[in-house]
């Protein structure tokens, strides 16, 4: 598991309240009883630990663990190195 | 049970300083939304800017300079401009309804809506002590407290019956009038001045509804098929509220009567609204509209005056609500959101939006809603825009609705009155 996949799998697990040991990469966000406020509690964390923006469009379509990691590598791969470090 | 009339107004909003200035702008569609200045107190420079840039401000309010809304230093210094805003509305409700003449002052009630309090002053203070080292002032506290306006009322006019402040979110302005309407209609109070106030716009508010992503990044378009979002407002309305057979004896000026009133929980979830929450709420309001001798009165809505933020969860829901509630009648209902105007001033909005569907009743005209190109077709709403629109014959009462964050629903039933 990379850093960055167990990292968010961490905070998915301390928003929700769940043993890491619970969460995976195809955990779907149904199955974590993850509702759009978690989401945006999430993402802001995602945001604060990665120091990214994730915009609204791509928000809106996260559904699972997979996509948030997908998602962070995306974004840290496009911005520029000193602000793609956490 | 008394039948309750309304006969003094006042306001101080983003379209309006006066209830004439308000009409104004409200029936020529004039919004009072518009880019503000980053530069406000206490902001720091962003890496990123916030996703929005418009709010509606109040514009041209100056308790020292401006007669009309004159305050003494004294409260001035003590009362955070939300505060200053409910007095100053409140005095011209009550000036003009002239009930402070006609009632016991030790009978009348105030009951206010404002859930943020002296949000500026709280940040002021917090900001130069954690970051300063800075004495707090004596009168931080003072600034701070929800319920310093209805105090502040009570004072000037030395008002001493029943004086509370309601916060429940976006719905204080709406369950203040409601409780203050239960209150004369039952005997309670023999009038009430009530109504809202908020003035949060500072930085700090700002950046936390930013975070909730739910604010617009251009402008609150309420019903519209591109909506994407609220957008933040502060102001203040009041009403005042007697019973019809006192009002008619003294000659009193009658703008409408209250009819009903609804409350409901959604019991759900903390920001996600529920279609049947808001559903129970506005046929609570229908059916208490029995007490004032309204049978069947759902054939007879002719106007809502919708919570109508502009996002898109909160419109759909409130779509799916009023259907739910109005059933074979909710197509053909004109629904219209002053908070494309007035964006939403939170614990005030519902007392600006009573204030507009008052007025909407008093005229027999529904006022647009502004910034909306095509009107959403899923929601299968007949949403007023572009022009004003008259009160059709046959229908004589409106509703207007506050839906709180936390899923506290609050509903009022107006009736266009007929001398």
């Amino acid at each position: 598991m990379d850093d960055i996949e167990s990292r968010i799998i961490e905070l998915v697990a301390k928003t929700k309240g769940v043993p890491a040991s619970n969460v995976g990469i195809d955990s779907t966000f149904e199955e974590l009883q993850i509702d759009s406020l978690d989401k945006i509690n999430l993402s802001f964390a995602v945001e604060e630990m990665f120091k990214i923006e994730i915009p609204d469009e791509s928000l809106n379509s996260l559904k699972t663990v997979g996509d948030v990691v997908r998602g962070v590598e995306s974004l840290l791969a496009a911005a520029p190195p000193d602000t793609a470090t956490s | 049970m008394k039948r309750v009339v309304v006969t003094g107004l006042g306001c101080i909003t983003p379209i309006g300083n006066t209830v004439a200035a308000f009409r104004e702008s409200l029936y020529a569609g004039r919004t009072g939304i518009a880019v503000f200045d980053p530069n406000m107190p206490g902001a720091i420079p962003l890496e990123k800017p916030m996703r929005f840039t418009t709010t509606a401000k109040v514009k041209g309010f100056n308790p020292t300079l401006n007669p009309d809304q004159r305050l003494t230093s004294g409260v001035i210094v003590c009362a955070d401009s939300s505060a200053q805003f409910g007095i100053v509305s409140a005095r011209h409700a009550a000036a003009e309804s002239g009930l402070l003449a006609c009632y016991d002052p030790a009978q009348i009630a105030i009951v206010t809506g404002c859930a943020c309090g002296g949000r500026a002053a709280d940040e002021d203070a917090n900001r130069n002590l954690y970051l300063h080292n800075a004495r707090v002032p004596p009168t931080a506290i003072l600034r701070t407290m929800a319920s310093s306006g209805s105090s502040f009322i009570a004072i000037e006019m030395g008002i001493s019956g029943s004086v509370l402040n309601i916060s429940t979110a976006c719905a204080s302005g709406t369950h203040a009038i409601g409780l203050a309407f239960q209150m004369v209609r039952a005997g309670i109070a023999p009038a009430a001045i009530t109504g809202g106030y908020e003035a949060a716009l500072t930085f700090g508010f700002l950046r936390a509804w930013d975070s909730m992503r739910v604010v617009s990044p251009t402008s609150c378009r309420p019903f519209a098929a591109d909506r994407d979002g609220m957008t933040l407002g502060e102001g203040a309305a009041m009403l005042v509220l007697e019973p019809l057979e006192d009002a008619q004896r003294r000659g009193a000026r009658i703008y409408a009567e209250v009819v009903g009133f609804g409350m409901s929980a959604d019991a759900h979830h903390i920001t996600q609204p529920r279609a049947e929450g808001a559903a129970l709420a506005m046929r609570r309001a229908l059916d208490d509209a029995v007490h004032a001798g309204i049978p069947a009165p759902a054939g007879r809505v002719g106007y809502i005056n919708a919570h109508g933020t502009g996002t898109p969860t909160n419109d759909a829901v409130e779509a799916a609500a009023i259907h739910q509630s109005l059933g074979e009648f909710a197509p053909h209902i004109p629904v219209g959101a002053t908070k494309s105007l007035t964006g939403h001033s939170i614990g005030a909005s519902g007392a600006i939006e009573a204030l507009a569907t008052v007025l909407a009743l008093d005229a027999c005209s529904l006022p647009p809603t502004a910034g909306v190109g095509q009107i959403d077709p899923a929601l299968s709403l007949d949403v007023i825009i572009g022009e004003s629109r008259p009160l059709a014959p046959d229908k004589d009462l409106a509703l207007s609705n506050s839906l709180a964050f936390g899923g506290l629903n609050a509903v009022l039933a107006f009736r266009r009155f007929a001398t």
